[in-house]
């Protein structure tokens, strides 16, 4: 195996085009070098992509927040301005690991790794975040909800990678929040999570809504029946109830020890309530 | 495998190594640095055993590459006592008979300095939160939650 550590994007891209066999772009390494520990596991070229002063950095831009793709969720944490317009998409983040694990690990690496319970994923779509991709042809601005496309697959092809993270500017009475199911308190995988984002009209009822489901199919689930379910309503219990109907019905979730099928069905149905409630509290607030 | 020249700051010292390009800091620090102080308990980011501070925050030394220190600065728990004096942490991790084999200890005692450093004054549910990545067999957490908030409790005394 090779390591690099390249000091501007196009090397990145140059690198990871020309390589010979498997090649994955370093960030925290939180996911990267748990897998390089098993035997089944081959990589040939590791791209450390933290010596990119801009991948560290987070920036207020006039259309949102920026986030470098090295940038660690305990940095999302203490950014204040980051904190107060998107609680739900920092929560999220910070749920990710212990202490130790938040000091690397990033939201594009738990974007990138696929994973079907990816925490921070939800909540970045809810929020209507884009991912910047780097290519040797150039950029572009694609949805996070396009990146995974099953457990451990993403859309990126060879030489693209992503540079930073795009939260859209919250625009006015909008809220959002993250909720998962884990058996402990901490330090687990989620079993079920839902992310919410809601726009209020000057009355207070929901002008428009994002709700994206985790751990329920093999990728992020982005639910426009459970949006629209909600939309046009102050969250009365009628409109709770359908927006938990159609979180159930979205969910193609797997049964395993951790939970069921019925049961991951039913929770899903329970957190986007419970996250809807929270992101219309925050949206009032704002 | 390609070896790859690494200059850091290990306890604020210069060090220079050589290491293969997958070996993990925690086994360049124990097989080629000789420090023995950061154990491996899983390898995979779950114990805690590893724990080291790079550039000022908490992390597990079995997830970080070698090759990675490059220019950073690195504090194990060699580099906790100043000289024969103990830290206040260690010192009151004996007093409150806060470990019995002492695996875990090290990567507890990094991960409470590197709490202490952020927040002297901690709440019981803040030390809880924090070491929840560090993970003990034999002591059981009140012990070592007791000794961190006395540590904590001291080290103000001294700075007021
Ligand atoms: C003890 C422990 C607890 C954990 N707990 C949780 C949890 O509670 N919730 C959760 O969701 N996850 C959890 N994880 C998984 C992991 O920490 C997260 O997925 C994390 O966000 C990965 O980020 P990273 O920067 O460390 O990724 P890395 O390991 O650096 O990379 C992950 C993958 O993405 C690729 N990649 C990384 N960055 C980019 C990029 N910019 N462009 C293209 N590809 C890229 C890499 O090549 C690799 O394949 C845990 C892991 C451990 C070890
Ligand atoms: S050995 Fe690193 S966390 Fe267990
Ligand atoms: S004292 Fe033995 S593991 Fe903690």
């Amino acid at each position: 195996m090779r390591y690099e550590r390249p000091k501007t994007t196009a090397e990145v891209t140059n690198l990871l085009a020309g390589a010979v066999g498997r090649a994955f772009v370093l960030a925290g390494g939180t996911d990267l070098l748990v897998r390089m520990k098993s035997d089944d596991f081959e990589v040939d070229l590791v791209v450390d992509i933290k010596a990119i002063p801009s991948m560290s950095e987070i920036s207020e831009t006039a259309d949102g927040f920026e986030i470098g793709a090295a940038v660690p969720c305990a940095v999302l944490g203490e950014n204040k301005a980051l904190v107060a317009a998107w609680p739900g998409v920092v929560e999220a983040a910070n749920l990710i690991g212990s202490t130790q694990i938040q000091g690397r690990c990033t939201i594009a690496g738990n974007l990138c790794n696929a994973s079907p319970a990816a925490d921070s994923v939800p909540a970045m779509v809810a929020a209507g975040a884009h991912a910047r991709i780097a290519s040797p042809d150039g950029a572009k601005i694609v949805a996070v909800e396009e990146i995974p496309v099953g457990p451990g697959e993403t859309s990126l092809k060879k030489g693209e990678f992503i540079e930073a993270i795009l939260i859209p500017k919250r625009s006015p009475r909008s809220g959002d929040a993250y909720l998962r199911f884990i058996p402990r308190t901490e330090m687990d995988i989620a079993v079920v999570g839902a992310g919410v984002r809601l726009t209020l009209d000057e009355q207070g009822g929901i002008e428009s809504a994002r709700v994206a489901l985790g751990a329920v199919g093999p990728k992020v689930v982005l639910s426009e029946e459970a949006a629209r379910a909600i939309v046009g309503s102050k969250l009365e219990e009628a409109a709770l109830d359908a927006l938990a109907e159609a979180c159930s019905a979205a969910s193609t979730p797997i049964d395993d020890k951790r939970g069921t099928v019925e049961f991951r069905k039913h929770v899903v149905g329970v957190l986007a309530r419970r996250a809807a409630k929270l992101a219309y509290k925050r949206a009032g607030e704002n | 495998m390609v070896s790859v020249p690494v200059s850091t700051t290990i306890n604020s010292d210069e060090v220079e190594f050589l290491c293969r390009a997958d070996e993990s800091l925690l086994d360049v620090l124990r097989n080629r640095l000789g420090l023995m102080g950061a154990k491996e308990g899983c390898g995979t980011g779950d114990c805690g055993a590893c724990s080291v501070i790079m550039d000022g925050r908490i992390v597990c030394s079995c997830l970080v590459l070698g090759a990675e220190a490059e220019g950073r600065t690195i504090e194990t728990i060699e580099g906790m006592a100043d000289g024969n004096e103990l830290h206040p942490l260690q010192k009151k991790f004996i007093e409150h008979a806060a470990l019995q084999c002492g695996i875990c200890t090290p990567g507890f005692l990094m991960a409470a300095k590197a709490l202490l450093d952020a927040n002297p004054d901690p709440t019981e549910e803040e030390i809880r939160f924090w070491l929840a990545g560090n993970l003990c067999r034999c002591t059981g957490y009140d012990k070592i939650v007791r000794a961190v908030a006395d540590a904590a409790q001291e080290m103000r005394g001294k700075r007021a």
